[in-house]
């Protein structure tokens, strides 16, 4: 009945897709439309990638016409009905030996080509610049642990609205592939990326850079790129990660070193004026309404705009008497560290004193917990308290 | 050493406690060949609701955006599409055909543990329902995908555990059925049946069973593991407490590398019956067949790591894992070379077991080079995680598994049944799933080539008209099975020609001695072998 509905409801879109996909175009730094094969990409180990593959299938593409050339022939000539007296032989050494040695002899040429690749791919010494790249559940966290950006840190999440993805509006160029706050990085410099996870192990994939290195969860790894071209390269998470897996894209800019300077120097900046003032004493209004819009960039995925969540793995927040409801202290550590053996994360390192305050002062005021429970307003002060 | 352990019924027991009646045949079902029609049924129904999920994540695929089910839904079907189709279908239908043909191939009466064959496959129903239920327990079923890699199992809800305890006890099923099949093989086989006379179903099944034996107690470690990280606060896979994500994947990794071979080293046993029956001429290099098979399983457990390129494993590592993996194409390259000599200069025909082994061929050679290309380390980065490696294995495990299978059940149905199939049917059959099989999966080696993760219940929309493709091709694919069904119900209720003992007239072996269909007891005398 399900099968019988998703065949309907299939035919039905595929009148209405087919009419939207006649305008889409290739996107810039991300897919072509159809697009066959490997991309060479922009850097060095791309191309390597991508000759590797061609070699490959052209081996195995020859060797598959070797092979059923013989079997066709077989088929037209070694019918029944045109070579009745089936031949008796089912041995002969000589050939044995021939088809042993020399599929070990092509497949020891495959991998000399391929040894180099892997050597340099594994390299990451002398690089220019390193930025550590942190998985979230379902979200990047970019750090620059060195050079003029040294310490500036951002996160990167989804820009494409939810009303796209529901179809409720048309899909924009970018569809999937865009973040608030692309990873900013010089042309033709080797760039390190060191990787972890804040929670379940992730994959940092960027086609155009030949790049893909999983996260993990307490582990560092690394892998590194020298793009050679300046524009815009996206790729995605490539390891399930969860419900929002097929939602953290990966945007990478990649800039003269001039503007880079001036990007860092901004952002080095920014930094220094964005003060996080534990000591402040705020409105509940005000904190209500900054809250708000923490709650949605970073807790909407799994508790829900209704603050209902998705029981038993994503809990309620609305009516939650044993966090929401109840005094400040284990709402403020759960969110300051997250909620061991669940999916519930630590925002220890990802949101500052003001934002966690404003944030739980949300919940507290939303939906049905307005005037219930106990402590409806956090001050900064109470999560620096127990920070 | 066959001739003194070869198992004589006593005189008069024979029959006396012949075919229990109703459901008590099946239930206490103590035959061969009854456990193995049921073995054959239930998978092939674990088939269709594998296939089902299968057609409801490919619905969503059609067209980007979110139109029929959320992520979290999309997720619970591509895993537990997967786990139907590995532990419910292609497992046990192995099994099933080897419960039917292997006695009948080494001359035995019945395998060597009737009751524990029983049991072994009573398991199955009982793990089928736990992964049937657990869609309808609060949170629904594991999503954490097939392979269940750790963390993100801890994260899900009960619907897991009921994936660990049904893949225990479908562990238990298996290993149970691998020593049956190893006692039988060893010590049933029928007076001057050497080893080296064995058909070479046997021999594959032979050395899958011991594969089983090796790798199922790993499996049943690592789903352990995660339970008591789960519930009992071990923290095995959690770094925070000194534990390792990585550590999960090379204990899955060493289960699940070989696990690749138990669902195709029986596959090539039927093929190996199939070719030489329809090209009328012995099979050619039958021992370097067996020697290749051992080679292949030997090699399983030293690649696992291949499926890993991605983690950061040191250079030596990706090293070591790239070459041992690409030797493995070297003995498999030498059973498709040996399938292609014997159909050279032979007299060939082309019957429905002909097509699905020709077919066989053709896409498990696709899946076989997919399989080296992705050997190749700097590539498999590339395409790791993509839709390259869902059209790789898609190649190797349904049109090397199942449709060596399909070529089996036709090659074998006359004696099972005793009625000839519909050779029209199952022309039908095969032309179109041969065409629908190409269409559903040949484009996922571009997308995945162009970059499109596995996984994702959404994508760029540029990729969007090959996943409609594909949608397309799994429709059709999945409604032309319908026609096996048919087929089969067709024979079984007779509606044929009635078969001879041996409907093809290339076909050699003892299963050919026999009556189609085969009587209930058959070889209660051993026959002499030659």
């Amino acid at each position: 009945m399900k099968t019988l509905r998703g065949v309907l409801g299939a035919g039905a879109l595929a009148l209405w897709s087919g009419l939207a996909c006649a305008q889409v175009q290739d996107m810039p730094g991300g897919p072509r439309v159809n697009q066959l094969n490997l991309t060479g990409g922009v850097t060095e180990i791309a191309r390597s990638i991508q000759w590797l593959h061609w070699m490959l299938l052209i081996v195995c593409a020859v060797i598959f016409i070797g092979v059923f050339g013989t079997v066709i022939y077989s088929i037209i000539m070694h019918r029944r009905s045109r070579h009745p007296v089936p031949a008796k032989f089912h041995e002969h050494l000589g050939v044995e030996i021939a088809w042993t040695v020399v599929p070990f002899i092509i497949v020891v040429g495959m991998a000399l080509p391929a040894t180099r690749t892997v050597v340099a791919m594994k390299d990451t010494t002398n690089a220019d610049l390193t930025v550590k790249v942190t998985g979230y559940q379902w979200k990047w966290g970019y750090e620059y642990v060195d050079g003029p950006a040294q310490g500036v840190k951002f996160l990167s999440t989804l820009a494409t609205p939810r009303a796209q993805i529901e179809g409720k509006e048309p899909r924009g160029p970018y569809y999937l592939m865009e973040v608030d706050q692309p990873l900013v990085v010089p042309v033709n410099k080797k760039v390190r990326i060191v990787l972890t996870s804040n929670d379940v192990i992730h994959a940092w994939m960027v086609p155009d850079f030949g790049v893909k290195q999983d996260a993990m969860p307490g582990f560092l790894r690394d892998t590194w790129f020298r793009a050679e071209q300046t524009g815009t390269f996206r790729g995605q998470c490539a390891e399930l990660c969860g419900k929002d897996h097929a939602f953290m894209p990966i945007v990478v800019k990649v800039v003269e070193q001039a503007e880079y300077d001036q990007w860092a120097a901004t952002q080095v900046s920014a930094l220094a004026g964005a003060g996080d003032d534990a000591g402040k004493v705020w409105e509940s209004a005000d904190l209500v309404a900054s809250g708000e819009k923490v709650y949605a960039s970073h807790c909407v995925a799994c508790h829900q705009a209704n603050g209902q969540g998705m029981p038993p793995v994503f809990p309620a927040l609305d009516g939650s008497e044993a966090y929401v409801l109840a005094p400040m202290k284990e709402q403020i550590l759960t969110v300051l560290n997250g909620h061991p053996g669940t999916a519930m994360a630590a925002f220890r390192d990802q949101l500052n004193n003001t934002e966690i305050a404003s944030v739980i002062t949300y919940t507290r005021n939303a939906w049905s917990n307005a005037g219930k429970g106990e402590d409806p307003v956090v001050q900064p002060s109470d999560v620096l308290a127990l920070r | 050493m066959s001739s003194v352990t070869v198992d004589h019924i006593p005189a008069g027991e024979g029959h006396a406690h012949d075919t229990p009646k109703g459901w008590r045949r099946w239930l206490f079902a103590t035959n061969h060949k009854d456990i193995g029609t049921m073995y054959l049924v239930f998978s092939l129904a674990m088939l269709f609701e594998g296939g089902v999920l299968a057609l409801l994540l490919r619905t969503e695929l059609f067209s980007p955006g979110l139109q029929f089910f959320q992520p979290e839904l999309f997720n619970q079907f591509t895993t537990m599409h997967g786990l139907i189709m590995i532990f419910g279908s292609i497992m046990p239908a192995f099994v099933g055909f080897a419960n039917w043909m292997i006695p009948l191939q080494i001359g035995a009466s019945d395998m060597a543990f009737a009751r524990m064959n029983n049991f072994s496959f009573w398991l199955l129903p009982i793990g089928a329902t736990l992964f049937t239920v657990s869609f309808f327990v609060p949170g629904g079923a594991n999503a954490a995908g097939w392979t269940m890699y750790a963390p993100l199992t801890l994260q899900m809800g009960p619907g897991m555990d009921f994936t660990i305890f049904a893949v225990h006890i479908l562990g238990a099923s298996s290993i149970m059925g691998a020593i049956n099949i190893i006692v039988t093989v060893l010590n049933m086989r029928a007076p001057g049946m050497t080893m080296m006379k064995m058909p070479l179903f046997c021999w594959t099944w032979l050395i899958t069973a011991y594969l089983l034996l090796a790798i199922m107690p790993v499996l049943a470690a690592a789903v352990t593991m995660l339970l008591t990280d789960r519930h009992f606060g071990t923290a095995f896979f959690n770094a925070a407490a000194g534990g390792d994500p990585v550590l999960y994947q090379h204990v899955f990794w060493f289960f699940g590398h070989p696990e690749v071979y138990v669902m195709i080293l029986p596959a090539f046993g039927i093929i190996s019956a199939v070719i030489p029956a329809f090209s009328r001429k012995p099979l050619f290099g039958y021992p370097s067949m067996v020697y290749a098979t051992a080679a292949i399983a030997i090699l399983s457990f030293l690649v696992w790591a291949h499926h890993m390129f991605t983690t950061g494993m040191p250079i030596t590592g990706q090293l070591y894992f790239m070459y041992a993996t690409m030797l493995i194409s070297i003995p498999t390259g030498v059973k498709i070379f040996n399938w292609v000599a014997t159909m050279w200069r032979g007299a060939l025909t082309f019957e429905t077991p002909m097509l699905w082994g020709i077919g066989f061929l053709f896409v498990f050679v696709i899946g076989g080079f997919t399989g080296l290309i992705v050997a190749v380390a700097p590539v498999d980065i590339a395409v790791h995680d993509t839709y390259y490696i869902i059209a790789h294995f898609h190649y190797v495990m349904v049109a090397g598994s199942l449709f060596a299978m399909y070529a089996g059940a036709y090659y074998w149905l006359p004696k099972w049944t005793g009625t000839m199939y519909d050779e029209k049917l199952g022309k039908l059959h095969f032309w179109s799933s041969m065409i629908s099989f190409n269409i559903t999966f040949f484009p996922m080696h571009f997308l995945g080539l162009a970059g499109m993760p596995r996984r994702y219940a959404d994508y760029a929309a540029q990729f969007t008209d090959f996943n409609m493709m594909a949608t397309i091709g799994a429709f059709w694919f999945g409604f032309s099975q319908l026609i096996l069904v048919w087929v089969v119900i067709k024979a079984v209720r007779g509606r044929g020609e009635p078969a001879p003992a041996r409907p093809w007239d290339g076909a050699t072996g003892l299963e050919w001695t026999v009556p189609s269909p085969a009587p209930h007891h058959t070889f209660e005398t051993p026959p002499e072998v030659k």
